[in-house]
């Protein structure tokens, strides 16, 4: 990279990447005389076929700059406590944040053994596109199941996520005769880039909240000729999916969520007041209370600076040792995860699940652009993250026992009037369709069995 | 430490800058003279770091309600990494006389600046985050040499600027507990060591707290502290701020414009950066250790900058004096140990708060000056009922978060005035530096 680099020289590949994808079919290889995003927009509502590719050069000066990485100190506190599942008041230890053998032992296998190249072959080998909604380029992966009557699904990745996190889920949900199921458990996939995320072109100007997410996602479906359908998410995913439950649609005719907010307004109360569970509470509403105060209490942070500063985060799109720390610290149980597969368990998770995704954020350069969504729910928000919002349609909620938090079965029910399906996993972070695909897969299906025809 | 230790170290850009020697039940209580030597090695490579800079996309509003905006960081990160130089820093610090001394197992940096008065009062005066000695430099003069800005004999000082543990020159704690208590009883010891019997503190930011809890503590020769960031907020106004609630009725003008200040604060997101350090210090570590930009930014994130333009438009706030503040942090490898005393404070709290502060218990005299672009104007009336022994109340009409940096001459007056009333129980004739005296005579 020559010193005069810049952030339009960055965006510049980024449109020649997106660019690709247009040119790719009139004349392969010609990537270099492309048009920008601008004029790609004279065919606006038209989809078009999108070639992942990256340079090289770009992937040898990340390794440059991981071999280049200036660390600080170890920590403080011992690393013990956040070896384990501590998302309750009761195991938690003292945390600096994420710890330095951690991240020496991700750095050194990232610039070394790990292969970006797997990760994009395997994205290369779906079919991806790009659209443009709203004025932005959205893209998307849409994987048809070969099963007429396939349920078309919607589904939605989240923050410190990305497409990458879904794609175990792909064929299970697309093609179920190879994966325990029937064809009556087919889906037509369709898995969007959020905006400022992945392939997806990076808004410039503000609003693109949950809410306008969600319409851009009702008009891709649209436009996809779907008429029925269904949609899923979990993390920012799910807060996107409730919100186009919300709209309501009459062609979205359910959703799941694996994270689903149900959190009842007396108990919002009580943890704006910072007290003790309320003394009427069950074991797993206390619980439950208990972790959210918890989240609130420690685990804010990242949230917190994204949504009031994302700007002032330069140091995660310059260094990947900043950007590898800032997405392992998501929530306490997922962090727990990741560092035991860097100690050499790995569960769900391996080594190089968590390094695509993180490259593929290095990659697009999107860690500030994907922050700012933290910074647009700030603005508009009326309810918190996992306050129960007033949806009407039907849901299928799964609570996950190592969520942020593990919705009560009571609550979930009060959340939701029209509830399909409630389960409860016995395994399970934040990442559920990344981490426990096959229980996500059976937690999705159940859900929507009476719908698929 | 031996200065080719510290250059070594500072080649390596990553090491703990002291032994510790807590173990050590019989600490070295000597005072050894101190120079900053940086090796180029590091500066080139701050430079070759900053000109492989990659940026993200500009911000998407037109104002800093996202954090710094790309057009305001850009050219000065450029300018840090061409025309900027280190030297002339390095030379204004060595220009100085700067000592380290090990206490509980911590080196600790400081400058110590003797007036040729007399009868001149000691005082320690303690910097802030994103801050540093460098804070303070530009009020060695008037202080020290009063009769050359202004004052008479009667108003000098002399002066201990001591870097906070984890910052700058000092060494970075390995263990947890060096909260505020533990800094004051540092500071305590140091002047001990110094052979000062009656002194005086002082400091805003993380410096106040520092010198609440000296107050607090009350070390034998302490007279009394001043502090510009004080901790006057009201138990029930704090229980209002912290539920997001609205003014409780009844509130005088300026308690009210003061409540309104603090509660705008924290819609506004002005402590985003308070709360992960106070969580997280290690994880927003990484980056602000390797991004040369993303330190700067991170810094200059603080509240106390928002009015600063670093351009050439004011000499006070010029980019060589925020360049070489950051640059401070960047070649002592600071980032992430200094974000370690939010840490240890606890979450993100603000220590603005009486009742954290246990300002009640502060029996000693406490003279306090405010400055219009504080984050908030402390009221007089707060302040009589949360600091019992209240000698100095004074709203001045100019300066902000980093008072002494931005108004020295305003804020040197201040401090006279606010401990002209101490100098009269100081004997005439007190001992001044009978320890380690040779020590600091021969200082180079």
């Amino acid at each position: 990279m020559d010193t005069t680099r810049t952030s339009e020289a960055i965006d510049q590949d980024r449109r020649r990447l997106l660019g690709t994808a247009a040119a790719g079919i009139a004349a392969a290889g010609a990537a270099s005389l492309l048009p920008s995003h601008k004029a790609a927009a004279s065919t606006s509502d038209g989809i078009r076929p999108f070639t992942v590719s990256f340079p090289q050069e770009e992937l040898t000066e990340l390794r440059r700059r991981i071999a280049a990485t200036r660390w600080p100190e170890r920590e403080l506190v011992s690393d013990e406590a956040s070896r384990r599942i501590w998302s309750t008041p009761a195991t938690a230890g003292p945390t600096q944040g994420v710890q330095l053998a951690t991240m020496q032992k991700l750095m050194q296998y990232w610039g070394t053994e790990y292969n970006w190249s797997k990760c994009e072959a395997r994205l290369k080998a779906l079919p991806n596109f790009v659209t443009e909604i709203d004025g932005l380029d959205i893209h998307f992966i849409h994987v048809k199941s070969k099963h007429r009557g396939a349920l078309p699904v919607i589904i939605t990745h989240g923050w410190p996520g990305s497409v990458i996190e879904l794609l175990k889920i792909i064929d299970p949900f697309t093609n179920p005769t190879a994966h325990g199921g029937t064809a009556a458990d087919a889906f037509d996939v369709v898995i969007p880039s959020m905006p400022g995320y992945g392939f997806s072109g990076k808004p410039t100007e503000t609003g693109w909240d949950p809410g306008r997410i969600a319409r851009a996602w009702i008009v891709l479906m649209k436009r996809l000729g779907y008429d029925r359908y269904v949609a899923q998410g979990g993390d920012w995913g799910a807060l996107i999916t409730e919100q186009m439950a919300l709209i309501a649609p009459p062609e979205l005719v359910a959703i799941h969520t694996n994270m689903p907010a149900t959190i009842p307004p007396e108990i919002v109360k009580a943890l704006a007041s910072g007290g003790p569970p309320p003394a009427d509470l069950g074991p797993d509403e206390k619980r439950a209370y208990e972790q959210v105060a918890f989240f609130y209490k420690n685990g804010l942070g990242y949230a917190n600076e994204m949504a009031l500063r994302p700007q002032t985060l330069y140091g995660i799109v310059d260094s990947p040792a900043g950007l590898a720390a800032w997405i392992l610290d998501h929530d306490a149980d997922s962090y727990a995860l990741i560092a035991r597969s860097f100690d050499g368990e790995p569960e769900g998770l391996t080594r190089d699940d968590i390094l695509d995704n993180i490259t593929f954020y290095w990659l697009t350069n999107t860690a500030i652009s994907s922050a700012r969504l933290y910074w647009e729910h700030t603005q508009t928000a009326k309810a918190g993250f996992f306050d129960a919002k007033g949806i009407t349609i039907p849901v299928g909620a799964t609570a996950n026992p190592s969520e942020i938090y593990t919705a009560p079965k009571s609550w979930t029910e009060r959340a939701f009037p029209k509830l399909l399906h409630y389960g409860r996993t016995d395994k399970g972070c934040h990442f559920a369709a990344w981490e426990q695909p096959k229980s996500f897969t059976d937690e999705v299906r159940a859900t929507f069995k009476t719908l698929q025809t | 430490m031996r200065l080719d230790q510290l250059a070594a170290v500072l080649a390596f850009g990553f090491c703990v800058l002291s032994a510790p020697a807590s173990a050590n039940p019989v600490e070295d209580r000597s005072i050894r003279p101190f120079k900053v030597y940086v090796p180029q090695a590091p500066l080139d490579d701050l430079r070759s770091r900053i000109a492989q800079t990659r940026w993200p996309d500009r911000e998407t509003v037109d104002d800093q309600s996202q954090g710094i905006q790309l057009a305001k960081i850009r050219p000065l990160v450029e300018y840090w990494g061409t025309a900027y130089d280190w030297r002339t820093a390095e030379a204004k610090l060595n220009s100085l006389p700067q000592f380290m001394t090990t206490i509980d197992g911590v080196d600790i940096h400081f400058i110590h600046v003797r007036s040729k008065h007399p009868n001149a009062l000691p005082l320690i005066m303690t910097h802030g985050w994103p801050g540093s000695v460098l804070e303070l430099l530009k009020t060695i003069g008037p202080l020290t040499d009063p009769t050359a800005h202004g004052g008479s004999p009667e108003d000098a000082f002399d002066l201990v600027l001591p870097s906070l543990p984890g910052f700058g020159f000092s060494g970075k704690p390995t263990d947890t507990g060096w909260g505020t208590d533990r800094i004051a009883r540092a500071w305590a010891e140091l002047m001990k060591r110094l052979g000062y019997t009656d002194y005086v503190a002082q400091g805003g930011d993380w410096g106040s707290p520092v010198s609440n809890a000296m107050g607090r503590l009350a070390p034998a020769g302490l007279l009394g502290i001043h502090v510009n960031l004080p901790a006057v907020v009201p138990p029930e106004i704090a229980a209002v701020l912290a539920a997001g609630g609205p003014a409780p009725a009844g509130l005088m003008d300026k308690e009210r414009a003061a409540f309104d200040a603090l509660s705008m604060a924290a819609k506004m997101g002005n402590r985003s950066y308070a709360t992960m350090m106070g969580t997280r210090p290690q994880t927003i570590g990484y980056a602000i250790n390797d991004s040369p930009a993303g330190l700067a930014a991170w810094m200059l994130g603080h509240p106390g900058f928002s009015g600063w333009t670093y351009d050439k438009t004011d000499p006070e706030k010029s980019p060589d004096e925020v360049l070489d503040d950051i640059t401070l942090y960047w070649l002592t490898n600071t980032a992430t140990s200094s974000g370690r005393i939010y840490w240890e404070y606890g979450g993100g709290r603000s220590p603005v708060f009486a009742g954290a502060e246990k300002t009640s218990e502060v029996s000693l005299p406490v003279a306090i000056t405010v400055f219009p672009g504080e984050g908030y104007r402390a009221p007089e009336t707060w302040a009589r009922r949360a600091y019992p022994n209240l000698i100095y109340f004074h709203e001045v009409d100019k300066g902000g978060h980093f008072a002494a940096w931005e108004q020295p001459e305003l804020f040197s007056a201040e401090l006279r005035a606010a401990f002209r009333p101490l100098r009269q129980t100081k004997q005439p004739s007190h001992s001044k530096g009978t320890t380690n005296v040779s020590n600091h005579e021969n200082a180079p």
